[in-house]
């Protein structure tokens, strides 16, 4: 077997007899052991590629292998390696947590009394084993997707997809969420996740690719990507518009990105943030403009897009395909 | 490299296949008892039709000779067991929804078990549903003739042309995008099968056209063989011509179901 947990080579998925290319031509290369980030706005390409590598969905060209098996020719022999957690936790509301992860683990073969005691290991785990006896409906977000990815992990597969695993979760449970990825990584599991936070991909992933109409716009470490970028946003806010024209011609040689100029607001991804800002505030007063607002911060999702693609990521109201209107999500 | 998966032999996941369905029909169940207005409402409404229709209907409706209620009762059964079908059609539009097909497609389980397990559950919940309502239709002064057998067969051949029928509700459920428009989407394909029919009247007051759509269709040559059965009356080769029906239905609808079933998620 190879060193690869995931190898997928130019794949392509098109929709609606072709006329729409999900993929175009993605090569991916997990290494075994580490978390792999699939970075995007909605509609990029991530789910779809999710969903070609857990078997639920069949490539239209390219090939893949999971755990050096084929995911069109050997589907069983995939899905026996890896846990799946969608976007959506993906639990029977009607059952209990204990029921959910013991229909689960029947659903691999698992014997009886195995299932029962690895369920009650994971409730145990994931901070539910209060709540092994309740009825997922009455769970909250952060227990509900707690909850899926302990489904995801009952038969222990060496390979974990997640997609968008902290979407719609609030900070705190976020932060458990990445406690426990980091967790299971340092146990030896592979995760390939998806996300939208560009924080988030930071925090867990050793690589990233960066996916934009299902095309590969990026690769590399989070750091290689944050230098590429800049590591500090300057957002400036004008009186006026024409005094944030004026602005943005003033601070175009602070940085080697193009700045993104929005009515009154200004923002300009710098690699020093302190010093552009004073840099800055020097060349706005000499040319007695006037500031309502001042603010450094980290660079988003969005920032990289820009910088990357001359483009925002259009992240609101960008058309997802097939993905059917679900309630019931995870708030 | 070993892989147990390569060694397994027919008779193993013939066994875990079965494992599978029953595992999947025992969630679906679990459901009914966990929603309880779920259940109730496949008894309720069976039961509101059965007083209607004794009570209400009755003195204006000739069925010839016999007690209406002995004409009303086992239609209401076969009624009662197609409108189940609805509760297949969203059941799978639920778990779609959900993700939850989504999440069985990653599983090294039986393919057809999702749809066999549903399918399953849904049987075994008309056989609840049948067997109160043939209490209540005791109580309001049924009294089939036909014998224990009899009345055991004709439950059997209604339960059988449901589960084939509900092959294609499956395929609905499937197909809509979400729960609310799946069981809208059942309703005009279930009401012409039960209301233009013989479960509530005899056809022979009906326009020439309808009569004609009434005889021959499915649903009323069950009817019709249900009756005949548990009333000991004759009824021709209705029983035949009901599961004649239900194979072809069972033919058609269910490679359908399961290219849909492919296609979800």
């Amino acid at each position: 077997m190879s060193d690869f947990a995931v190898e997928a080579i130019d794949i392509v998925r098109t929709f609606d007899k072709g006329s729409f290319r999900a993929l175009d031509g993605v090569t991916l290369r997990v290494p075994v052991g580490q978390v792999f980030g699939l970075l995007g706005p909605n509609g990029s390409g991530k789910t779809t590629m999710i969903r070609i590598l857990s078997t639920v969905l069949a490539p239209s060209e390219g090939r893949a292998l999971v755990a050096g098996f084929d995911v069109v020719r050997e589907p069983e022999r995939v899905r026996r390696s890896i846990g799946l957690a969608g976007q959506f936790a993906a639990v029977d509301e009607n059952l209990t947590g204990f029921e959910n992860l013991r229909m689960i683990g029947r659903l691999n073969h698992m014997e009886k009394n195995e299932v029962v005691a690895r369920s009650h290991e994971l409730l145990e785990r994931f901070s539910l084993r209060e709540a092994t006896n309740r009825l997922a409906k009455t769970y909250s977000g952060g227990m509900r997707r707690r909850l899926d990815l302990a489904a995801a992990l009952v038969a222990n597969p060496p390979i974990l997809f997640l997609d968008e695993p902290t979407t719609g979760l609030d900070p705190q449970s976020r932060q458990d969420l990445w406690a426990i990825i980091e967790g299971l990584v340092e146990e030896g599991t592979t995760v390939l996740l998806t996300t939208q936070y560009l924080e988030e991909a930071d925090r867990l992933a050793k690589q990233l690719v960066v996916l934009d109409h299902g095309k590969i716009i990026a690769e590399g470490t989070p750091e290689q990507l944050k230098g590429q970028l800049g590591n500090t946003v300057l957002v400036l806010t004008f009186e006026t518009t024409s005094d944030a024209q004026r602005g943005f011609e003033l601070t175009e040689s602070l940085s080697s990105t193009p700045a993104n100029l929005d009515g009154t607001v200004l923002e300009v991804t710098v690699d020093n943030g302190p010093s552009a800002a004073a840099d800055a505030l020097r060349r706005i007063d000499a040319a007695k403009l006037t500031l309502t607002g001042l603010q450094l911060r980290e660079p988003s999702l969005d920032d990289v897009f820009l910088s990357l693609t001359g483009h925002r990521t259009e992240a609101v109201g960008a058309p997802a395909p097939r993905h059917r209107g679900r309630k019931g999500v995870a708030t | 490299m070993t892989d147990a998966a390569a060694t397994l032999s027919r008779g193993t996941s013939l066994r875990w296949a079965l494992n599978d369905v029953l595992t999947l029909a025992r969630r679906n169940l679990m459901a009914l008892v966990r929603i309880p207005t779920s259940l109730v409402f496949a008894i309720i409404q069976p039961v509101m039709f059965v007083l209607l229709f004794r009570y209400v209907f009755a003195g204006s409706i000739n069925v010839g000779g016999g007690e209406y209620v002995n004409f009303l009762i086992p239609g209401i059964l076969v009624q009662t067991t197609i409108f189940g079908a609805i509760g297949t059609a969203i059941g799978l539009a639920e778990d779609l929804q959900r993700g939850l097909i989504e999440r069985f497609k990653a599983l090294p389980m039986a393919r057809m078990a999702v749809l066999g397990g549903r399918t399953l559950a849904d049987t075994a919940r008309n056989i609840i549903v049948l067997a109160t309502i043939t209490l209540v239709g005791f109580a309001v002064g049924f009294r089939p003739h036909g014998g224990v057998v009899a009345y055991l067969q004709a439950s059997l051949l209604m339960l059988t042309f449901a589960y084939c029928l509900s092959w294609g509700f499956a395929f609905v459920g499937l197909a809509a995008p979400n729960s609310e428009t799946a069981q809208a989407m059942t309703f005009p394909l279930i009401f012409p099968l039960t209301f233009a029919s013989n479960i509530f009247v005899r056809t022979n007051m009906m326009p020439p056209w309808l009569k004609a759509f009434a005889n021959n269709q499915p649903v009323s040559q069950t009817a019709e063989a249900v009756r005949g059965l548990m009333l000991g009356t004759p009824h021709g080769n209705a029983t035949w011509l009901s599961l004649i029906w239900a194979v072809g239905a069972l033919a058609l609808l269910a490679p359908l179901a399961v290219s849909r079933f492919r296609k979800a998620a």
